[in-house]
């Protein structure tokens, strides 16, 4: 049976958090109503030709290819690409065809244990075009509604090397790129609303072939688990094809994430040629050495690199610091926990248990979240401390999620320190031991589990404040005695 | 190096415009008129020579990232001047897509 | 003298006198229009009279109180029909705009309106600006007012011929290849190309991007100085305006122009030139010398590549300008369509006219795959040479002196078979917007009773020495106060 290699080269499309359009003034704010965030220029309109540069989306193009280890070129240019469709006001679009932006970097992703530099061949910037909208079925629709809100929104454009080998590897793939650009905060990546928009482009070839096969181009996969399902579906179904012996036809096609499979798209009226020339109306840019380093110098600390330091300074496992460093508000967090309460693997559990199931179970980000660094840390010390268990510091959080109180408040208010007072442990052990004389025979007899219920006694009498280690050690003593 | 009627209809299609036969015809001769004109252009030795994309010595025309106020009542106009408005509030309008969908399987 | 006969200089003086009123000036143009107008052809739109004299009443009433915006304020002018003017028709004389109402102004037309002048209406043209001879107007031809069967030329013809039948008092005219100039020199009337990026093409309907410049068409040169100082300067909305102080171009006027150093390149004197054209331009060149010019001939060796090089690259950035014409958002919109495609090939094919079509398709093909290194890429570097060829020149010149035209107003109909015949009436016109730089045409004599223009090419943004130059040699040249006799009827009376 005849093994395949996959290659597959991904395009990510992802919107700019700029407040402003590429080429015009008008605003980009999510949600608005349509046709309200319109001009002259990014309708169109005969006269509006000339625009005027967003030096921001500049900036944060810029700072992404230096994020994913490109080059930046030396001077910065725009072209036309040329063609027609509804959303696309001028009949062309402002893109970078000659001279990208970025080139030549990669993006690292951690997979089986070992690490795999995925190539960046090229970043660039350019405009987005409208939305179209179908009433209904797109084939049955009496007529489309274009929105262009959308049109002239700056989009970076990521192109990687075909390097990618599988689903898994796409999917890693946009998750690391995704988190580095969120670290520097240029764009919110959110792939259901659309800041965000990968397509595929995926061939096979046989094992051990140095010529790439035909490859088809997939798209219309809006969320990561699309990208991985398609991008599983269209190997298999080119990997069928070929051991048929028949050839894969290039085409573009299309997941429907309904029926789980890609479909072919129509063919164009006439086979795409972008006929690309430098756009005559934007004049050249020509960076400034010291605004490339501020810009550099504004990068933080990213994800790679806090993920080595949190596994080499703070000794964690590689699972849990690509867990803290997923995203730079969560390891901002974790760092900051630290500078109160130093105890890494502590403060990790807690982070990647409790911590992530309030914030999943909610759908809160924890920009929103009511908790503090300082808090956790605070909690955390309390535990140490014995003043409360384990237990109740469960409890202490989630209320500590659900109002912002700090723990020292929670405990005080609702009466939670934990009782370790010998003597008054004593006491209720006792009690408990008297009041039920089945239970202490049971233990006598050899049944163990008797004692569980014994100390699950005295924890019900504590409403669950007895320290636990001391009740299981004095109620041993005492029945044992 | 002559242009063809069938590189004419393909031009001719990247831009959207529907020609008749005569017209094909017509075009195509006198393309081939321009063109051969055009080709003296051949005799210059261009090798080392940098294209000018641009008019002027003028760079780094750069805009501030400040929203500017919304023009309501300039899309409202334009959007009351538009064809096809008489199908949708607040959208243009266009007949439908086909071009680029999926395929009935 | 009727008043409408007047130079915008003599009619702003006359109002600055109180002599007249601006009514007055608009009820002579008005009167001169419903005479002359209807065997001129000049307009697109003509605005309606109340609103043409209450803007003059309410300047009047403003200089009355002692105000007046600027020196030209009261008077009567027309803008070229693609030139956006908000709520009223612009429509680049063609179909797919026929009821475009632009939403706003162009910067050209709200200088001019914060100056006072008062807009008569919109001026025909070549149907997007292309063309030679404004037969390419979707709606009608204009008629050169020297001789009502020949064209004004193009693509500026409407601006020039009114202003040549007096029926405005200047103009603006856009200018890619020539279509200031060349129907200035046909007309017999002052036309300008300014430098590249000093007046903002904001508002100017594209047709080449790289080309387009806006310019003034008038009597004199002197009204030619005014208009200009009006219209040019920065603009933010125009990228590629410049960032510039604001000059003063009448105060060159009247100095000397003993010393001056003026090139003539024989490439303008030798092919397809008829020799009614080189004889005038050549008188014209002797005048200079006997003003104390020193004249000189050079050689631009890239000039004959210039026709070329516009071909590809103004087609293909009108083909880019021209894909938003689809019938989506603004203008005409084939009715009753299937589908998208069908919408855009119904659409342009019904709005746009033949040379449009052809253009546009020129510029695709030179910019397609396989052929845009040998096309495009290499009109670029053409380009390159061609300026390069004025560089050297203005090292050592400071002027450049030639024909406009290759030959006078030719009969209407007469080119029009044959496209190529047409794009060489730019022969001498196109080198200057390929280089960006300032030119400017007046006109230096008659041949059979025709225009011959005369063409002053200058460094860049030294419009002030250019137009002081052409102020001296108007005098000498006694062409100034020659008006086709054009009347009612439309037969020419005799020419002096």
């Amino acid at each position: 049976m005849q093994e395949f290699e996959t290659v597959i080269g991904l395009e990510v499309h992802v919107e700019l958090l700029t407040k402003t359009k590429m080429f015009c003034g008008c605003s980009t704010a999510f949600g608005a109503s349509p046709n309200t965030q319109v001009c002259p220029l990014c309708l169109g309109l005969p006269g509006g030709t000339v625009p005027e540069l967003n030096r921001k989306a500049i900036e944060y193009t810029i700072k992404a290819a230096m994020a994913l280890n490109c080059s930046i070129t030396e001077e910065i240019t725009f072209d036309r690409k040329n063609y027609f469709y509804a959303d696309l006001p001028k009949g062309y679009q402002i893109s970078q065809f000659f001279y990208p932006m970025g080139t030549g970097g990669y993006v690292e992703i951690h997979l089986n244990g070992s690490t795999k530099k995925i190539g960046i061949r090229q970043i660039h910037l350019e405009e987005d075009t409208g939305k179209l909208l179908h009433l209904g079925n797109i084939i049955s629709s009496p007529y489309s509604r274009v929105d262009f809100n959308r049109a002239g929104v700056p989009l970076v454009e990521i192109v990687t090397d075909p390097e990618v080998r599988s689903a898994e590897e796409a999917r890693l793939f946009l998750q690391k790129l995704r988190s580095i650009l969120r670290y520097i905060e240029i764009s919110d990546c959110k792939m259901e609303e659309g800041s965000m928009r990968c397509d595929a482009n995926i061939s096979l070839m046989p094992l051990g072939s140095k010529e790439f096969g035909n490859k088809t181009e997939l798209k219309n996969m809006n969320s990561f688990r699309s990208v991985y399902k398609g991008i599983e579906y269209e190997v298999e179904r080119q990997r069928n094809i070929l051991l048929e012996g028949a050839e894969v036809t290039p085409q573009t096609r299309h997941w429907d994430e309904s029926k789980g499979l890609t479909k072919a798209m129509r063919s164009k009226f006439v086979s795409a040629d972008y006929r690309c020339f430098p756009d005559p109306a934007i004049p050249p840019f020509d960076p400034p050495q010291e605004w490339l380093e501020e810009i550099r110098e504004s990068i933080p600390e990213l994800p790679d690199s806090r993920f080595t330091r949190f596994v080499r300074e703070y000794e964690l496992p590689p699972y849990d610091a690509e867990v803290l460093t997923g995203s730079r508000e969560m390891a901002d967090f974790f760092d900051a926990v630290l500078t109160l309460y130093n105890e890494p693997k502590n403060v990790s559990n807690w982070i990647m248990s409790e911590f992530l199931r309030l914030l999943n179970s909610t759908n809160t980000e924890i920009s929103e979240c009511r908790i503090k660094p300082e808090d956790l840390g605070e909690l955390l010390n309390l535990m140490d401390k014995e003043v409360i268990s384990g237990k109740i510091a469960k409890g202490v959080f989630e209320e500590m999620f659900a109002s912002g109180e700090k723990p020292e408040d929670i405990i005080k208010k609702k009466g939670l320190v934990q009782i370790s007072d010998e003597n008054t442990l004593s006491k209720i052990i006792d009690s408990v031991l008297e009041g039920n004389p089945s239970s202490v025979e049971d233990f006598h007899s050899g049944k163990n589990k008797a004692m569980g219920f014994l100390v699950g006694q005295v924890m019900k009498e504590t409403k669950g404040k007895a320290n636990p280690q001391l009740v299981n050690k004095l109620l041993k003593e005492k029945i044992e005695k | 190096m002559n242009v063809s009627k069938k590189e004419v209809e393909h031009v001719a299609a990247l831009a959207r415009l529907a020609l008749s036969e005569e017209e094909k015809i017509l075009y195509t001769d006198q393309f081939n008129v321009i063109l051969e004109y055009i080709h003296r252009l051949n005799e210059l030795n261009l090798e080392n020579i940098d294209p000018m994309t641009h008019v002027q010595q003028l760079r780094n025309v750069l805009r501030k990232d400040i929203a500017k106020g919304s023009e309501k009542e300039l899309v409202v106009r334009i959007l009351e001047e538009s064809p096809g408005k008489e199908k949708e509030k607040g959208f243009f309008s266009v007949p439908p897509v086909i071009e680029g969908f999926e395929m009935e399987e | 003298m009727n008043l409408y006969e007047k130079t915008a200089y003599d009619a702003a003086m006359a109002l600055e006198k109180k002599e007249v009123t601006s009514v007055e000036l608009v009820e002579s143009v008005l009167g001169r229009i419903s005479e002359v107008e209807k065997n001129v052809k000049g307009f697109i739109h003509l605005i309606e009279r109340e609103t043409i004299l209450e803007e003059a009443r309410e300047i009047d009433r403003l200089r009355a109180k002692g105000q007046r915006s600027s020196i030209l304020a009261g008077v009567p002018m027309a803008l070229k029909d693609n030139m956006c003017t908000m709520g009223i028709p612009t429509t680049c004389a063609s179909r797919i705009l026929e009821d475009y109402r632009p939403p706003y102004n162009a910067h050209v037309t709200e200088k001019l309106q914060q100056a006072g002048t008062v807009l008569i209406g919109k001026a025909n043209m070549d149907e997007f600006a292309m063309g030679s001879s404004t037969e390419n107007s979707a709606f009608y031809p204009t008629h050169n007012p020297w001789d009502t069967n020949r064209v004004p030329g193009g693509s500026s013809g409407g601006s020039a011929a009114l202003v040549a039948a007096d029926e405005v008092f200047f103009s603006l005219g856009s200018d890619t290849g020539g279509s200031v100039r060349q129907p200035a020199s046909l007309c017999g009337v002052v036309g300008l190309k300014p430098t590249y990026g000093l007046v903002s093409r904001y508002g100017l309907i594209a047709f080449a991007s790289s080309l387009d410049q806006i310019g003034p068409l008038t009597k004199d040169v002197r009204d030619c100085a005014m208009v200009l100082e009006i219209i040019a300067g920065n603009d933010s909305r125009d990228s590629t305006s410049v960032p510039r102080e604001k000059e003063s171009y009448s105060s060159y006027l009247g100095r000397d122009i003993k010393g001056f150093k003026v090139a003539m390149p024989k490439e303008y004197f030798q092919e397809g030139i008829e020799e009614a054209v080189r004889e005038s331009v050549m008188n014209a060149v002797v005048l200079c010398i006997k003003l104390g010019v020193e004249v000189e001939e050079v050689s631009m060796p890239h000039t004959s590549y210039a026709l070329p090089c516009y071909y590809l690259v103004g087609t293909a950035e009108a083909s880019s300008n021209l894909a938003r014409y689809d019938g989506v958002q603004y203008g005409f919109r084939a009715p009753d369509q299937d589908n998208l495609i069908e919408l855009y090939l119904k659409t342009r094919s019904q709005g746009f006219g033949s040379e449009v079509k052809r253009r546009i398709m020129l510029g695709t093909y030179a910019l397609s795959s396989g052929y845009y290194d040998a096309y495009y890429l290499n009109s670029l570097k053409a380009r390159t040479l061609i300026r390069q060829d004025f560089e050297n020149v203005f090292q050592n010149y400071d002027l450049i002196i030639t024909p406009t035209s290759p030959s006078p107003a030719f009969v209407r109909g007469e080119r029009l078979d044959d496209p190529l015949t047409m794009y060489l009436s730019d022969i001498y016109t196109t080198t200057a917007n390929l280089a960006g730089v300032p030119a400017i045409s007046i006109p230096c004599g008659l041949a059979d009773g025709l225009p011959v223009g005369l063409q002053i090419i200058g460094r860049p943004f030294d419009e002030g020495r250019m137009l002081q130059f052409c102020f001296a040699l108007e005098k000498m040249l006694g062409f100034k106060g020659l008006k086709p006799k054009i009347s009612a009827d439309g037969v020419l009376k005799d020419v002096s």
